[in-house]
């Protein structure tokens, strides 16, 4: 019997599949697995796109994958959807945008949702990349609404992270601004066709601007496209630009490989360190009772929940 | 902390038939549930939900038909689950299916249909009962 890592490395569906969900169900034993999967990991290049619920993403990973596959190269999609807060619930619908690419065995396409996780977004969907990269795919795209801190990490962890808008969003441009708009290695005006794309343009153009001096000693500048995703119009456009972000990013870091980049790896190991932390510490803190007790004090009025939380968490820690 | 296993399912409408409220009703009652709910959209192929199915390592599959091609389509997603290895995904239906029929298609593993006015709280009740996520 292969291994499950094994099933993996060889492209096997419906291994990936289900250690997919495991990593998601947050299954302790997926760790054994994905140390294994490690070796294999490192060569896949990673697209993050983000952007406002209805601005085309879907559409737009959906044209991206037709243009990759004529380039021989083969794709995993990671489609993350929120999780309804009132009953854990979601609804995965970007797949229906991309449905034309199901039969093909070089696309491997998968819908996350948000959850409440524990061990944050971030790092299910970054192991999730790991296994698609492990199976084998050269590029994986990963789509989240650009809403909240967890999505706009996901698509920063990408090689090359691509913000999507839509002409006549102004007031989203705005809202954006002070979260999103600082990753963007790439800019995307989507349904270009429409009215005030050339104010969107140069909108963006503007902010993006003020950062000139970065640029002036060797910063990459992002471009900003403009695009229809429907009608499949600057589509190579975009992936040339990925092309020359790619180029940047090997000649400035010197490889292309995630874990080579000292800033990412900082980002995902701490990350790491604080999801297993929340994780032990709970588990301790609900098998022995005391997680319970200090909820009934605080809710009696007995303690603080300041307290309470120091002489939960500092005993643990020392033990 | 370990979390609980949450049930995946996949709402899919095969074939030609458009009439996709029902579907996107049912998807919405499934979320309401707490299921996460993969919906492929219109027009999909036996082979198509399947691979989907797959790849999105659902519970169940529910498949709509509401334009009588269920004879043919049903039976083909149980029978290319059988092939791939997956008998563990559930295969549930709903339409405007006749008596006969239903019978038919439960003798080839289709687990259960669902028939015009059956209230939206009795599927998913079946659903929690009879699917058991992973």
């Amino acid at each position: 019997m292969a291994s499950v890592a094994e099933k993996v490395v060889a492209g096997d569906v419906r291994a990936v599949a289900r250690l997919i969900r495991d990593i998601d169900d947050g299954m302790p034993e997926v760790r054994e697995v994905l140390k294994e999967l490690y070796p294999h990991t490192g060569k896949a290049y990673v697209i993050g796109i983000t952007g406002a619920p209805g601005v085309g993403k879907s559409t737009l990973v959906d044209q991206i994958i037709a243009h990759l596959r004529k380039r021989d190269k083969t794709v995993g999609v990671l489609a993350v959807d929120p999780t309804s807060p009132f009953s854990g619930g979601a609804i995965l619908g970007d797949r229906v945008r991309m449905q034309r690419h199901s039969m093909d065995p070089g696309v491997f396409i998968r819908s996350m949702a948000t959850r409440g996780h524990f061990g944050g977004l971030t790092q299910s969907t970054r192991s999730a990349i790991d296994v698609l990269d492990a199976m084998g795919k050269d590029y994986i795209l990963v789509e989240t609404v650009g809403v909240g801190q967890d999505e706009v990490d996901v698509v920063r962890s990408a090689h090359t992270t691509v913000i999507v808008v839509i002409p006549g969003m102004g007031d989203d441009i705005q809202a954006i601004k002070a979260g999103i708009l600082e990753v963007g290695d790439i800019f995307l005006i989507n349904q270009a066709d429409r009215e005030g794309s050339d104010k969107t343009l140069s909108d963006l153009r503007l902010m993006i601007e003020m950062d000139q001096k970065k640029y002036d000693q060797g910063g990459w500048k992002p471009p900003i496209l403009k695009v229809q995703a429907v009608f499949d119009k600057g589509v190579d456009e975009f992936l040339e630009a990925v092309d020359r972000h790619a180029a940047y990013l090997a000649e400035t870091t010197g490889s292309l490989n995630f874990r080579g980049s000292r800033d990412k790896v900082r980002q995902e190991l701490g990350e790491m360190i604080k999801a297993r932390l929340i994780e032990e510490v709970l588990i301790r803190l609900t098998e022995s009772g005391e997680f319970d007790r200090a909820i009934d004090s605080i809710v009696k009025g007995k303690v603080d929940p300041y307290t309470a939380c120091e002489e939960l968490v500092l005993p643990v820690l020392a033990r | 902390m370990k979390q609980k296993r949450r049930v995946r399912v996949m709402v899919a409408k095969p074939g030609l038939d458009g009439h996709d409220r029902g579907a996107r009703i049912i998807a919405r009652a499934y979320r309401d549930a707490g299921f996460e709910v993969v919906y492929t959209g219109l027009h999909q192929t036996p082979e198509e939900i399947v691979e989907a199915a797959i790849q999105e390592d659902v519970d169940m599959i529910g498949l709509s038909s509401l334009a009588g091609a269920h004879r043919y389509l049903f039976p083909a997603v149980v029978q290319l689950l059988h092939e791939r290895g997956a008998d563990d995904i559930v295969v549930c239906g709903g339409g405007i299916i006749p008596e006969d029929d239903i019978k038919r298609l439960k003798a080839i593993g289709v687990r259960e249909v669902f028939t015009p006015g059956t209230p939206l709280d009795q599927i998913v009740r079946w659903v929690e009962q009879n699917v058991t996520p992973r």
